[in-house]
């Protein structure tokens, strides 16, 4: 973008309140300092497990050779497969709904009325504590988890699209109007850019709420997935085996956060640019 | 005198039951230039939403070329008081803002132009965090040319600005509404100074609720620039005449003391108040009111 290739760089700009502020790294540095941080947890981790007994801990070693036998006999590939369908099921339905609606209460104040009670209840209840009504209504199957996946993910996208809505400027309103801005307009124009950094850190929260809700499903419907490979091998005592999927789900969290963030970067371009 | 362009009469808002502006009656002629001065909260801004469509008028009515206001009309523009640019937009983009949401055709040869004439030429792929105030509001003020407006609604448009930028910028905008040959001007301000350098006309509005109680036609020479006009013999006088009317708007607006005609009785009485200090050119009043028509 040439905007940011024209500004002064960041030495030549003023000094003062912003010397006070986080040093941004450079990339090198950063990614220097991110493998340093896990290789130090795998360091701690092989040297303390290594020492104790494997079914209490294991350590990576045993958890990589673990990881390559699961892959080899198809178990992890299924069980991954079978979650990531929950997963991505449930978090685009609760996406998508939390975002309509969530546009919908920011925009209309009887529809924000109308849902406030509901919401916040839904909210404070625990997914888990429904999971039995959920099971009564939907069975076993795909179906139930996908739903359980759904109430973790639809709230928080849809409590930060309302208040993204909210915060819409009411000077920019006023502006858009004098200049004769039809709604679909004042929606491209003015609320939808304004309320995407907000969207983005509700579909951020989710992703962590999803892959919770992920294993929940797994563990208390019918045992599936990448849940059941932890149930099952922890009951076995196969504690290697049972590791490989807990560090499968952390790599997904790690992975789909980099993802959303780089479409934010993207897509909330104006807001990267030094003030 | 050119026919009255944008005509209010016996205007009168209420926001929540509150009376903001009371029987506020002005007339407009094309390519004037007129400055609505008061002190905060005296309804002036009030004023110039009604005028810009933005808020209802509760009784009266304006009318602008013979069809009453009713909404925002793409015959105004408005250059606001905080810039009201768009973040996630471009210098460019910001001021094509006007004809697209119109969905009228963005002649490039146009925003070319305005970004050259406003000194925004080096900075138009730039985002307004990017800019000083003085450069977003250039942006603003070729955001509303870039509409063609009629008239032009200016709030207080330099009053975010430091004292040179905004002089500086007094100075750009006069010398384009007077390079135009076809613009009708109303600017709202609290500062005497820019009043009388912009101004064909002042009028004082004090409240609230907002009233007109003194109107003062600049005759004042043009082109002006904001080092001339204050060395013309007349400038003083003017100065001190809409000085004392904002600074004594006591027995002006209250109720009784004030005729229904207000604007018209009112300049004898600052009259007599400052008798020696009115030039005989500064003719208050004299502009046409909205019932003589």
């Amino acid at each position: 973008m040439t905007a940011t290739t024209t500004l002064p760089p960041a030495s030549a700009r003023p000094a003062g309140r912003r010397s006070s502020r986080r040093r941004s790294l450079s990339p090198g540095k950063r990614w220097a300092l991110r493998i340093a941080s896990v290789a130090a947890i795998l360091i701690a981790w092989q040297i303390y497990g290594g020492s104790i007994n494997p079914i209490l801990l294991s350590d990576p070693s045993a958890v990589a050779v673990a990881f390559v036998d699961m892959v080899r006999d198809g178990t992890l590939g299924h069980a991954l497969a079978s979650s990531l369908t929950v997963l991505g099921l449930g978090f685009a339905f609760g996406a998508v709904a939390g975002v309509a609606i969530g546009l919908a209460a920011g925009r209309s104040e009887v529809i924000a009325a109308l849902l406030e009670w509901p919401v916040n209840a839904l909210y404070a209840v625990p997914a888990v504590a429904l999971i039995p009504v959920i099971v009564l209504w939907f069975g076993f199957a795909v179906t139930t988890k996908t739903v359980v996946v759904f109430l973790f993910v639809i709230f928080p996208v849809l409590i930060n699209t309302t208040r993204g809505v909210r915060e819409v400027d009411p000077e920019l309103v006023e502006v858009a109007k004098s200049f004769c801005s039809s709604e679909r307009r004042l929606w491209i124009d003015l609320i939808l850019p304004s309320a995407l950094p907000f969207i983005v850190t509700g579909l951020r929260l989710a992703i962590g709420r999803a892959l919770i809700g992920v294993i929940v499903a797994e563990y208390y419907t019918s045992l599936s997935g990448l849940g059941d490979l932890i149930s099952t091998n922890a009951s076995n005592f196969q504690t290697a085996r049972m590791f490989v999927p807990i560090v499968v789900i952390a790599m997904l969290g790690v992975v789909c956060t980099a993802l959303l963030e780089l479409a934010e970067r993207r897509l909330v371009q104006w807001r990267k640019v030094p003030q | 005198m050119p026919p009255p362009h944008l005509v209010l009469d016996d205007v009168c808002v209420e926001i929540g039951g509150k009376r903001i502006l009371e029987d506020v009656s002005l007339s407009i002629a094309e390519r004037e230039f007129v400055c609505v001065i008061g002190t905060s909260g005296g309804g002036k801004t009030t004023l110039l939403r009604t005028v810009a469509g933005l808020l209802p008028a509760t009784s009266g009515a304006v009318t602008l070329a013979g069809a009453p206001v009713t909404g925002p009309s793409p015959r105004t523009a408005m250059v606001f008081q905080h810039f009201g640019l768009f973040p996630w937009k471009t210098v460019r983009a910001n001021i094509a803002y006007g004809l697209r949401v119109q969905g009228r055709p963005v002649d490039p040869d146009l925003v070319r132009r305005l970004l050259a004439t406003l000194k925004l030429g080096a900075v138009a792929d730039y985002y307004p965090s990017q800019l000083s105030g003085g450069m977003k509001q250039r942006v603003g003020i070729a955001r509303a040319l870039a509409a063609e407006p009629d008239v032009l609604l200016l709030d207080e448009p330099f009053s975010a600005l430091d004292a040179i930028t905004r002089e500086s910028l007094q100075n750009e905008v006069l010398r384009l509404w007077e390079g135009n040959a076809a613009m009708t001007a109303l600017q709202v301000t609290h500062d005497i100074d820019e009043a009388l350098l912009m101004a064909d006309r002042v009028v004082v509005v004090s409240g609230p609720p907002g009233r007109i109680t003194f109107e003062l036609k600049v005759d004042l020479p043009r082109p002006r620039d904001s080092q001339a006009i204050r060395a013309h013999e007349d400038y003083p006088g003017m100065r001190k005449l809409l000085w004392d009317s904002l600074n004594t708007p006591g027995p002006l607006e209250a109720p009784g003391t004030v005729p229904e005609t207000a604007p018209g009785t009112v300049p004898e009485t600052a009259l007599e108040r400052v008798p020696e200090a009115a030039p005989a050119r500064v003719r208050p009043g004299t502009a046409p009111l909205a019932e003589g028509i």
